[in-house]
């Protein structure tokens, strides 16, 4: 039951792109296509997934017994950027058909806010939902990473279905390219608003 | 008249937030109001600043190959200093803007500087550099904040100009991406009038 609260929280109520504001880069930038859209959200997924575990762990047993909280960002992202590095060389090793296919999605995923923001919100029990007062043990912390994707993926390929019929219609000439593409965002996130109250 | 053109650059012609359209989400996230949005802008002015100053004085020395990510530890450090004095003096407003504090380190904009701008440059043109796209920034975050504070909320700054509740969309998330669009909107018709 538990799970169930966490999955429809982090993919519908507090989607990470329409409701966090985490990712927005990406969202913007490749969402023309929904093949790009797809590729992109793929990546992030494995990489989310990956340095949650990690700094979950990091978290637990370094940066907390130490005492060197403080020391929480700088250690973060540098497990983040060694982590897309190895990712890149593991992936261009084994499959290299993916490789090609994720191509420069992979080395974009390091300043992905969205990457540090939920190990962030992890390890400091800033998620807005339930109860705050413990951390999440670690399947939690995973099934929270992975929900969180997936309404990462819902959204940007929502988007970029949008976009494609964006760019075949006619749009004002001062609202071409990224405004007319934050109105409609708007307009999705407007829509998301209606899972508000669901958990 | 050179320094100061490197001020006014990052202010109008290379805008970070409505002409480069860097940094979206501190911009998108934290404009709920004027002062929240006003914040943020100082926040990242700060650290913009100071990693512009600390990469151009010692860009001689880094190795070329690990330039990147020498340059993120140093924004982290500052990014570290930065939430810790918030935190110590500003409780209320640290809390407020929660998670995109330390998130200032993926800001596309510091990192963008620091490369294109600070490696190259003496240490007193980045600093100027930093002050201008700082600047752009947060006048940005501020216009924006503003506009959802009034429609939202119907106030100024905190002081309350029109009755009522106001159109509660325009505090939470969808209202920030449409008020922006339509900046953008103003500000390419603004400026293209005076070019």
């Amino acid at each position: 039951m538990e799970y169930v609260i966490i999955i429809i929280s982090a993919v519908f109520v507090n989607n990470i792109i329409l409701a966090q504001f985490l990712g927005i880069c990406p969202f913007l930038g490749v969402s023309n296509k929904v093949s790009t859209a797809l590729g992109m959200s793929g990546a992030v997924t494995f990489v989310i997934t990956l340095s949650t575990i990690i700094t979950y762990l990091l978290q637990i047993y370094v940066l907390v017994p130490l005492g060197i909280g403080f020391m929480q960002t700088v250690s973060f992202i540098l497990v983040i950027a060694a982590l897309v590095q190895m990712v890149e060389i593991i992936i261009k090793k084994i499959s290299p058909s993916l490789y090609q296919a994720l191509g420069i999605f992979l080395p974009l995923i390091s300043t992905n806010c969205a990457v540090l923001g939920i190990a962030l919100l992890v390890a400091n029990n800033e998620f807005n939902f339930g109860d705050t007062s413990h951390m999440l043990n670690l399947g939690q912390a995973v099934v929270y990473a992975v929900a969180s994707c997936i309404g990462y993926a819902i959204a940007m390929i929502l988007f970029a279905g949008i976009r494609e019929q964006l760019a075949i219609n006619s749009v004002p000439k001062s609202f071409k390219g990224v405004p007319i593409a934050l109105v409609s965002a708007g307009i999705l996130a407007l829509a998301f608003m209606g899972f508000a109250g669901l958990v | 008249m050179e320094k100061l053109k490197l001020i006014t650059r990052g202010i109008v012609k290379d805008n970070p937030t409505f002409v480069l359209l860097l940094g979206m989400c501190p911009t998108l996230a934290t404009t709920t109001s004027a002062v929240n949005g006003m914040a943020m802008g100082l926040a990242t002015m700060c650290v913009l600043i100071l990693s512009n100053v600390f990469i151009s004085a010692v860009s001689k020395i880094i190795p070329d190959k690990v330039r990147i990510p020498s340059y993120i530890v140093i924004i982290a450090t500052f990014v570290t200093v930065v939430q810790l004095v918030m935190q110590a003096y500003v409780p209320s407003l640290y809390k407020t803007l929660g998670l995109f504090i330390p998130l200032i380190v993926v800001n596309c904009i510091v990192l963008g500087r620091a490369e294109a701008f600070a490696s190259k440059n003496s240490v007193i043109d980045s600093a100027l550099d930093g002050i201008g796209i700082g600047l752009g920034f947060t006048i940005a975050l501020t216009i924006l904040g503003c506009v959802r504070e009034l429609l939202g909320s119907g106030s100024f700054f905190g002081i309350k100009l029109i009755e009522g509740d106001g159109m509660l969309a325009f505090v939470l998330a969808p209202g920030a991406f449409i008020a922006l669009g339509y900046l953008i909107v103003i500000f390419k018709k603004l400026t293209a009038k005076k070019a």
